[in-house]
Order: structure tokens, then sequence, then C-alpha cells
């Protein structure tokens, strides 16, 4: 479904990302983790066309889309959601979700009745008629994951919807993202929240200073060496172990 | 159908005016607050549906009546052809803008004083050279027949400008309801966001401006019309923008009636201190306290008001 | 063309961005701590010019010698005004303080012309006419003092930016409000005091500028663009900038009217206006945007 080929973003000489490739198959939960500053949303951004990519392909359904504008990415099927939510603050819930929903159809009724579907689905089909600005943080990350879903995109990124959510806030959303991907959506997360991205992720990437440093299950991810150092510094992993021996 | 009530009963009411109240000061009162309902609204489909605020919009009200009695009185031209040709006019100098200024990034403030910028620069280029006037201006010949856009009566123009304003209201609720209006809002309140969902942003705000230049346009041919007399100073000037600034923000910007009641209340103080006084600037310096007044205690225009009384209806 | 004519218009487009520099120098301090577009302006050097009008005709002070008071005056009434009526009705919103600010203008502009009529008045003081001769051209006096004056203001704010303690201030609230609250600056206190100064300056502006100007209620216009282009060209906060953003514009104007001719001329500035916001927003000396 998506393919990234050696994608390089450079800010001022600093490889934000640096030579990052990567595959999410078709019908997949894939995660993509790191520590922060590791260029997680730098990487989303090359991807979906918000930031320039300074070299490397991304491919996306057989489809070469490297440097196209969002808009038209979207189009296609890939739809982002960002990190620090971006809400339509004056608009209602409704027209908030309708946004995304008009991509498709110019009828009125027919994105109304796709936003009220879209709307059950993310389970804030109560909030309709709220305001944006009005709604809590994790009112917010839902709304932000309606209205991409109102595209009816074939791949969906989701830049840490769960940050900010307190742990029962985080139970309830995790079966809404598995069932989008029962729905036939594929689904490349960035996550912090470890305990989600173990239950959801069949497949994560590891960032770390714009590369690549690893890729598998979450459960193998997890005891791997390199990736703990790369969260916890260098030799975390050596000491880590002998905490464990003694 | 109860969307329609409002705009059926105001069209009734502005229809029945002028046939009770007939003298030329009532009708004259009327064909104003209409003119700068349209200029208003004009404005405000830009700057309130669409979040690009300008302070140059006079640069489109002056392309109108420029293009219509250029046409006229060097070429002979009808100027009921020259109102198509002006609104035309307007909403390729829309375009133009707003591609060049779009396709450059700017936003905002920078967006603001661009259009600020070209309507002083469409000013002093209309001063300046002899095919429009100059500094003197135009005077359209007097021959007043309704076929050229001159009506013996005053009525005729009341309205002719009533047409135009219907026609500037029901772009307004045909924004309201449809998906173009919907991606103007989206644009206005996050254009990042807007274009993560598949929106181009870049051709819905060219989009916009041209409608917005042609409206606005259009208001300038009439205006060249009612008074027969057009200079640069009065139609690229900064105070036309301002006025139509002033009438979306007091009534309530972003809003389909915002314009009209604006229109209203400035046509009603600009004519109640003329009654009063002889002095100058009364009447601007009422509006100018009514809108620092607006934005510390109604920040959504006057047209809160309403809502207050009657609640708040979805739009 | 003859080199004495160039010579004489490159000496009057110097001297003319002298009297632009007294007034954008405040403007670009005010946008570079507040980030908004003071439309104010343009009717508060108006004001303070009037001020010195009637300071003359009315008490027989010199405008020169009328300077340090104007300079106070004009700095009460920024920060009151700032404190009464910007600060308080902008709700945090950057768009309201601008039409707050465009609403004052259209009031104070007004009620001088309820007033004072729309009538331009001129003044002579014995220093009026006398003229300086200047390599190929005979200069008058008083815009041979705004050209001094307004080096030296631009040098004094910027020593004053930076080297009090007031202006330390001024600096950390222009770059980072929230963290400037933080380590125990009185943020909005800061605001009105820059706010304050941004006018203040034109009081001295105004000292200089009536000598050899008219006054009318609608005298703010004819630098108010000027100085929006000036600021924007410079790099919005840059006293450099606008001293360097004037001169070039005084130059513009008179080189362009030179070969354009006087009505033509003007398209000058609204040329380099929409080409530095089209091309470097951010203005000559501006940092990132």
């Amino acid at each position: 479904m998506l393919e990234v080929e050696g994608l390089s973003k450079i800010y001022g000489g600093l490889r934000a990302v640096d030579r990052a490739s990567l595959r999410v198959a078709e019908g997949a939960i894939a995660g993509l983790i790191g520590p922060n500053g590791a260029g997680k949303t730098t990487l989303f951004a090359a991807i979906t066309g918000f930031a320039l990519p300074d070299e490397g392909r991304v491919r996306f359904a057989g489809v070469d889309i490297t440097g196209r504008a969002p808009h038209r990415i979207c189009a296609q099927g890939m739809v982002r959601t960002f990190q620090i939510t971006q809400p339509f603050a004056q608009l209602s819930v409704r027209e908030n979700i309708m946004v995304g929903a008009y991509l498709h159809t110019p009828d009125r009724d027919e994105a109304a009745a796709r936003a009220e579907a879209v709307a059950r689905q993310v389970g804030m089909a109560a909030l309709l008629d709220r305001t944006a600005a009005g709604l809590t943080v994790a009112g917010r990350k839902r709304l932000e994951l309606a209205r991409a879903l109102a595209t009816r995109p074939k791949l969906l990124l989701l830049d840490e919807v769960m940050a900010g959510l307190n742990p029962s806030e985080i139970d309830e959303i995790i079966p809404v993202i598995r069932g989008i991907r029962d729905a036939g959506v594929t689904v490349f997360l960035i996550e912090h929240v470890m305990r989600a991205v173990m239950s959801l992720a069949e497949n994560v990437h590891v960032l770390s200073y714009g590369k690549i440093i690893a890729e598998g299950a979450p459960r193998v991810l997890a005891a791997d060496p390199v990736v703990i150092e790369a969260y916890l510094g260098h030799g975390a992993a050596q000491r880590l172990a002998g905490a464990a021996h003694a | 159908m109860s969307a329609w009530r409002v705009p059926v009963a105001l069209l009734a009411v502005a229809l029945a005016y002028p046939l009770v109240f007939r003298t030329n000061f009532a009708i004259n009162f009327g064909v104003l607050v209409l003119f700068f309902a349209v200029i208003g609204q004009a404005w405000n489909i830009a700057g309130g549906f669409a979040g690009q605020l300008s302070f140059g919009h006079a640069v489109f009200f002056g392309t109108g009546a420029y293009c219509s009695t250029i046409l006229h009185v060097k070429l002979g031209i009808n100027p009921w052809l020259g109102l198509w040709a002006s609104a035309a006019a307007g909403a390729l100098v829309g375009a133009f803008i707003a591609a060049l200024s779009f396709r450059f990034g700017l936003k905002g403030s920078y967006f603001a004083l661009i259009t600020l910028a070209f309507a002083e620069a469409f000013r002093i280029l209309t001063n300046a050279v002899e095919f429009t006037g100059g500094g003197l201006g135009l005077l359209i010949p007097l021959k007043r027949s309704a076929a050229n856009f001159q009506f013996p009566e005053r009525i005729g123009f009341y309205y002719t400008i009533l047409a135009l304003a219907a026609l500037s209201i029901a772009i307004a609720l045909w924004l309201k309801r449809s998906r173009f209006g919907a991606r103007l809002a989206a644009i206005r309140e996050n254009e990042d966001a807007a274009r993560a969902l598949g929106i181009d942003t870049f051709r819905e705000k060219v989009k916009i401006m041209a409608l917005s230049g042609a409206l606005c346009a259009a208001g300038g041919t009439f205006y060249a019309q009612y008074f027969l007399y057009i200079d640069p100073v009065v139609v690229f000037g900064a105070d036309k923008s301002v006025e139509m600034l002033l009438v979306s923000m007091i009534g309530g910007t972003g809003t389909v009636y915002g314009p009209l009641i604006g229109a209203f209340l400035l046509t009603l103080v600009g004519e109640g201190t003329r009654a009063l006084t002889n002095a100058q600037g009364l009447s601007l310096i009422i509006y100018g306290g009514l809108l620092i007044v607006i934005i510390a205690f109604l920040p959504n225009g006057l047209i809160d008001l309403f809502k207050l009384r009657w609640g708040r209806r979805r739009a | 063309m003859d080199a004495t004519i160039l010579g004489a218009a490159v000496i009057n487009g110097l001297l003319l961005g002298g009297s632009y520099a007294l007034v954008a120098v405040g403007l670009t301090l005010i946008y570079g701590v507040l980030h908004i577009i003071n439309f104010a302006h343009g009717s508060m050097l108006m004001l303070a010019m009037y001020g010195v009008y009637f300071l003359l005709v009315k008490a027989q002070v010199d405008p020169y010698a009328a300077i340090p008071l104007m300079v106070v005056v004009m700095y009460a009434a920024g920060y009151g005004m700032y404190r009464a009526l910007i600060g308080r009705f902008s709700h945090g919103k950057d768009e309201n303080i601008l039409l707050i600010t465009l609403g004052l203008s259209i009031v104070l502009e007004n009620i001088a012309l309820f007033f004072f009529t729309g009538d331009s008045r001129n003044i002579t003081v014995s220093y009026s006419d006398r003229m300086i001769e200047l390599g190929p051209s005979l200069v008058p006096l008083p815009k041979l003092v705004s050209f001094g004056a307004s080096l030296l203001l631009c040098a004094a704010l910027a020593w004053f930016i930076a080297r009090t303690d007031t202006g330390r201030a001024i600096r950390a609230v222009a770059k980072e409000r929230h963290g400037a609250r933080l380590v125990g600056i009185d943020v909005e206190k800061i605001l009105a005091v820059s706010y304050g100064i941004g006018i203040a300056c034109l009081g001295a502006a105004a000292c200089l500028l009536v000598p050899m100007f008219y006054v009318a209620p609608t005298v703010g216009h004819l630098f108010v663009i000027v100085a929006f282009t000036i600021v924007v060209l410079g790099g919005m906060g840059s006293f450099l900038g606008a001293l360097v953003g004037a001169l070039l514009i005084g130059l513009t104007e008179s080189l362009s009217g030179l070969f354009l001719g006087e009505a033509l001329g003007q398209i000058g500035i609204s040329l380099i206006f929409i080409l530095i916001l089209l091309f470097r927003p951010t203005g000559l000396f501006g940092g990132g945007r």
C-alpha cells in the first residue's frame, strides 16, 4: 500500500529524516515509534505532501506521489491527522466532519449523512452539534480521526491520537482504531503509548535521529537492545540486563 | 421551507418599501442601504466567509466603476452591457491579485497589506493617466432613460440595486449551504487541516476572490451610474475599502445578514447626522466609535443582538 | 539628464526619507513588540501636529522647543490608549487590535475634521525659509534638521532597547510573550509602554514636520501607507531597517517623480511595496517570518 524509499528531509543542514525506507502492507495496522525529536512527524509530513522531501520516493498504491500537494494525495486516498489537533474551531462537530465528507460528494445531505455515520463509528454521535472549540482533548482527538475517516481513505496516517488521553479514554479508542482497520482501511500510526502500540500494531518501525533503526513485531522490538538504547541512551540495554540479573 | 422565511419576508418588505415611502429622501435612503449592503457583502464573502481579510477592496470597486464608465464615455457602449463587463473585470482583477499573493504564500496581515498596495497603485495610475480622466475624474453625460441606466425616477435605481442586493444575499445563503462555502469556512478556520482533508486551498481562495471582485465591481458600476461622476480618490481610495469592511464588521462578519444590518446603520447614522448638522465628520466619529464598542462588547457584530433576542438558531 | 538635477533629486529624496523615518520608526517598534499593524499611527501623528501648531499659535512655543513636552504628552496618550482601549478590549486577538486601531483612526480623524474643519494650516517660523547650500542644491533648514533628528531618534531608540532594563523587558516580550510572563515581567504593562514609546516618537516627528509641512485632518494619510511600506521593506521590528527603508523609499519617490512625472511617480512606492511583500516579506533586515 505505502512504500517509502530513501526519504530525506533536510532543515538547514540537519537531516530531520535521513534516508528512511519502509513499507506498510495493505490491510495492516503499522506503527512508527521513536524518541521525541526523532523525526516521526516530519516523516509523516514528507509522506503526505506537507513537506517537500529532499531525497527519495514515496509510492502509494503503486503510484509515485513524491512531492505532490497534500490535497491531491488526500484525494487519492491517503489522509493524515495532526499531533497538535487542528479543529475548525468555530464550526460544529458535524460541520467539521462534513468538510471531509465533501471530498467525494458535492451534495449537502449526503455529506451530512456520511458525517453522522462516521461520528457514530468513532463514538461522538452525541457531540455532533457541539462547537469544536468546546471539545475536551479526547473529543478533539476523535474529531481529527472522524474528519480524516470521512474522506473515505484507503490509508490513514494517525499522528499520536492518544497523546494526552487518560487510560480509560485510551481503552475506548483502541477498539475504534481496530474497527477502522476491520472496515478495510490500512492504518499507519505514530504512537508513544506503548500499551496501544503493543495491542494494535502487527509491524512497527523505529525511527531514531531521522533513521529507521529497526523493524518488526512489537514484542520482539521491545527486547531489542538497539531500540532500548535509542530510547534510554547509550549503554542502557546493558544496564537494564544487569539489573535484571541482579 | 423555514429556511426561506427570512429572505422571502425581507424581499417582500424591500419590494414594497418605495411604494409606501415615496419621497425622494426615503428612496435615496433605501438605495444607499442596499448599495452598502452589496459592497459590504462583497467584502464579507471573502473576508468573513473565507477569512481573507482585505484592506483594499476599493481596487475592485474602482475597477468596476472605471470599466463601465470608460466603455460608455469613450466607446459608447451601453452601461447595462458595461455592468457585465465590469463584473468580469472585477473577477479578473480579483483572481489576479489572489493568484499572485497566494502563490507567494501571503497570509493574514500580509495579504491585507498587498490588497491595500494594489488599491493604491490603481488609484495613482488612474490619477496619472490621461485616458481615465486623471485627477479630474470622469463625468457621465446626462441622458435620462432606463435603457441608458439613468432612470428618470429614483425608483428605477432602487429596484436595480435591490436586484443586486438580493443576488448578494442569495450568494451568501448559497455559501452557507454548499460544499464551496463549507470549504471556505474550513480554510478560514484552519488552512493546514483543510489541505489535509483534500481541499485545494489555493484554487478555492482564488475563486472566492474572483466572485467577491465581480460583485464589488458591479457595485462600482451602479455607483457611477447613480452619481454620474467618478474620480480616483472616491472609487479607489482607502475610505471605500474601509467602508466595506466596516459595514461587514459592524453588522457581523461571516454572517448572511450582517452586511445588510451594518449598511442600514451606516446609512442611518450618515443621513441622520447630516440632517442635524452641517459639520463634516460627525457620522464617522459615531461609526468609528461604534466599531470599537462592538469589538469590545459584541465581538460577532450587531447580529448577535438579534440572536440574543430570538435565541440562537443554527445557520 | 543633467547631473545637477539628478544630484538635487538624490539629496531631496534622502531628506524626504529622513522625514518618513521619523514616522516609521515608532510604527516598526509597535509592530516588533505587539505584532500588529497600528492603523491609528497616521491619525496620532495628525493630532500631534495640531498640538504643535496650537502651541505655536496660541502660546508662542517654538516647534523645536516643544519636543520634550510633545514626547511626554504623546507617550502618556499612547500608554493610556493602550491601557484603556486596545489592551482591554482586544480579547487577546490580534485581529481585534487591528480593528480597534482602525476604529480609533476613524474617530480621531473625524474629530479633527469636526473641530478644526478640513482646511490645511501653515505656520511660519523665522527659520522656515532659511536655505543651506548642500553640494548642487539649496536645502531648507527644517529638512536638514529633521534629517539629523531622525538619525538621532533611531540611534536613541536602538540604544534604549539594547541597553536599558525596560528595553530588555521589551525585547523579551517581543520574542516570547509567554516566557516573559513566566520570569515575572508584567507583560501588559510592557506592551502599553512599547505602544507609548511608539506614539511618543510621533510627538518628536510632529515637532520636526510642522515647520515644513501643512497641518490637516488627513495629513496622516500622506505618511501612513508610506510608513507601512518602509516598515515592511526594512523588516518589521528593525530600527536600522526602518531608517534604511525610509531613505530608500524617499529616494524612490524623488527619482521616480523625476523620471515619471509627479503624478505617476508615486506608483514607485506601491510597486516596491507589492514586490517586497511577494518576494521578501521579512524585509531587508528581518529575521524569519
